[in-house]
């Protein structure tokens, strides 16, 4: 009989991750529910809210670390997928404010009356109801996944070819957004938003309920990804990753591979996106733009590509340098020390940082042998 | 030779009489093949069929078209002229692609040892083994019982029982290609067409190997084996066809290619 040694669903680093995600998402309310404002362990509703961002931030490093990590379609569109999810939510968020918008129009948003449209556009019915404008945050950037995969891994595009097109899809609707006409709001985007279900957008209670979501959907997000990368056809996707030609050769159609796995990773960025938005308060065409995209590589190869911890870690690490350089005098600066460390980690850290340290575990147990996640290492960056 | 069951063949070609027997008999059958880089043919109106069950070398110099040969029957490279059927003339396989001919039975080891290196061994082999390939349902895939004995019998077979947990990166040059024969058993084709096994091995490694292939050809699997070590081709005992600048130089009994003056003068005199 085999004996047949799988990774667990969860491995010592996922668990520390979520046992990690999981006080946060107790202990952050609890301290700016209940510590005295003035005492040092008081959390700001501003810093739950940022806090809050850079989950949301995490579980679209996590989708992009899916595909990268995982099948090795290096995405430089990802922000198109999150910034669709972010637009559905936002065009929810804007159906809210109803008369308590500056032009008090009941069904046009400002922007519509400004621009002296009569009606509303078509893609904007149901976005009034929150299951509608929910199902969106999927469909949307799911759909365009398809269509795109589609027509990419059937033409057998890949490697850098593939990262171009990528790009040039988010570059392409960037553009539209900006149009006026378009119907999202222009270069303004959406914004000036109120109540969410319901709620007070700019109540605590309500900041803190989207904290503690934005942490959920990462650990879900987080064990979803896991359980398919563990799964017959998470072993197909890295065997595409590595050897395209020969998972073709033994039947498999690895661009249908490819293609469920670019989708789900797109729905978890829309998610992403539909979180993000209502703590930030705005979405606007920027979110499209390339350099974006490109910032979520650097998160992942930062954290450690093909290890989904890292590349949450990842996301969280760098952003949270973002908020501290961007804030001082070192802002100007800023997009260098990103540029600089990507140059560092590809070229002292190549498997990240969580990839370095499996690495050094390996090392020190390779008495026992136990591949504990034989899955979780890349090849360096192709 | 042994006798396996093909599927009696519809066809409704027309050409000549003596043609449409060795068609519909044959498992692969190539006429007039062609195909051109740039120019340069790679192969030259190359003709052969394989019987069902049959196993063949084939031999010739560097560039004769081998390795070209494989990639046209498995759907890698699309000939540029000629026909390439499959199963008694039922299926072009011209018409296919490389998942769908890999679908219909023919499976193929590379001239470069190809294996998943960031899989155990054991996982290249449930990767391989023939079953659900589509994308979805294998989201939930549960491994059979019957799924994990087979498994257990290509590890005794291949010999790489204390090795299933290593990753397939970790072995060495011999056993990649031992894991990769594996492999292909584990998708149980009807033809294997292996492409230099021997390549890297010690001469006891290759004896094994010999031995391997003949065992897997007695179980009714048809295979072709392109390869220059002479001894492993005599150990095989089988039909040598002997390639040259992209057709068929000499065909017959190791014996009478080996004494083919043109066969010396550009293969074996060298
Ligand atoms: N994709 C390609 N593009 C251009 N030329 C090619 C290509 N593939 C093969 N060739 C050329 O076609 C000829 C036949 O190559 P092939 O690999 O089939 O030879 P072979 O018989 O397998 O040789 P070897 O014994 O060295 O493996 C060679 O001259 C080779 O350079
Ligand atoms: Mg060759």
């Amino acid at each position: 009989m085999s004996m047949t040694r799988q990774p667990a669903l969860l491995g010592t680093s996922g668990l520390i991750f979520l046992a990690v995600l999981f006080v946060a998402a107790v202990l952050v309310p609890v301290l700016n529910l209940y510590a005295a404002p003035d005492s040092a362990v008081h959390v700001p509703t501003y810093v739950v809210s940022l806090l809050g961002k850079y989950l949301t931030y995490a579980l679209l490093a996590l989708s992009v670390d899916l595909i990268w990590g995982y099948v090795g379609i290096l995405s430089l569109g990802q922000g198109a997928f999150f910034a669709l999810g972010g637009y559905a939510m936002g065009m929810y968020l804007m159906r809210q404010i109803g008369t308590r918008g500056v032009y008090g129009d009941p069904v046009l948003p400002d922007f519509m009356v400004f621009l002296n449209w009569k009606e509303l556009p078509w893609f904007w019915y149901g976005f009034d109801m929150f299951p509608f404008a929910a199902l969106m945050v999927l469909l949307a950037p799911g759909l365009l996944a398809l269509v795109f995969g589609w027509f990419a891994f059937r033409s057998r595009v890949t490697g850098v070819y593939l990262s171009i097109i990528t790009q040039a899809m988010t570059f392409a609707l960037l553009l539209a957004f900006f149009r006026n006409d378009m119907g999202f709001g222009g270069n303004n985007g959406l914004t000036d938003f109120k109540d969410i279900l319901g709620f007070n957008i700019q109540a605590d209670g309500t900041r803190l309920t989207l904290f503690v979501l934005s942490a959920l959907a990462l650990g879900l997000g987080y064990i979803l990804c896991r359980f398919l990368v563990r799964s017959h056809f998470g072993k197909v996707l890295v065997a595409v990753r590595d050897a395209e030609t020969r998972v073709r050769f033994t039947g498999y159609r690895a661009e249908n591979y490819k293609l469920v796995a670019f989708v789900v990773s797109a729905m978890l960025a829309g998610i992403a996106g539909a979180l993000y938005v209502p703590q930030v308060g705005i979405i606007n065409p920027s979110e499209f733009s390339p350099a974006n995209s490109i910032e979520i590589i650097v998160w992942v190869a930062v954290g450690g590509r093909g290890t989904l911890v890292g590349a949450a870690l990842g996301a969280v690490l760098v952003n949270y340098a973002k908020t501290y350089f961007t804030s001082g005098m070192l802002a100007p600066y800023w997009l260098f020390m990103l540029g600089g460390l990507f140059v560092a980690v590809t070229l002292f850290l190549p498997k990240g940082i969580v990839g370095t340290y499996y690495d050094w575990r390996e090392k020190r147990r390779q008495h026992d042998d136990i591949p504990d996640e034989p899955l979780a290492t890349p090849r360096p960056a192709e | 030779m042994t006798d396996i069951a093909i599927p009696e063949p519809t066809t409704a070609a027309e050409p000549a009489p003596a043609a449409k027997k060795e068609l519909t008999e044959a498992l692969l059958y190539l006429d007039a093949v062609t195909v051109t880089f740039d120019g340069f043919r790679a192969l030259n109106a190359l003709s052969f069929t394989v019987d069902p069950g049959e196993m063949r070398a084939v031999i010739g110099p560097n560039g004769a078209g081998k390795t070209t040969m494989m990639d046209v029957i498995t759907g890698k490279t699309r000939p540029d002229r000629g026909d390439v059927f499959f199963n008694g003339g039922t299926t072009d396989l011209t018409k296919l692609d490389e998942t769908q001919i890999a679908t219909l039975g023919i499976g193929r080891k590379f001239q470069k040892p190809t294996v998943f290196e960031n899989h155990t061994v054991l996982d290249n082999l449930r990767l391989a083994l023939k079953g659900q390939r589509r994308a979805l349902p294998n989201i939930f895939h549960r491994e059979s019982a019957a799924a994990r004995e087979r498994i257990d019998e290509i590890f005794e077979t291949i010999r790489l029982t204390e090795h299933r947990d290593r990753l397939g990166g970790a072995l060495s040059h011999g056993q990649k290609q031992w894991l990769e024969i594996g492999m292909l058993l584990a998708q149980d084709p009807k033809l294997l067409l292996v492409d230099e096994p021997v390549a890297g091995m010690t001469d006891a490694e290759t004896a094994q190997t010999a031995e391997l292939l003949r065992e897997i050809n007695a179980n009714g699997h048809s295979v072709v084996v392109v390869e220059h070590d002479m001894t492993f081709v005599r150990d095989l005992g089988v039909r040598v066809m002997c390639l040259h600048e992209g057709s068929v130089l000499a065909e017959g009994t190791l014996d009478q290619v080996s004494a083919n003056e043109r066969v010396i003068e550009v293969y074996l005199g060298r």
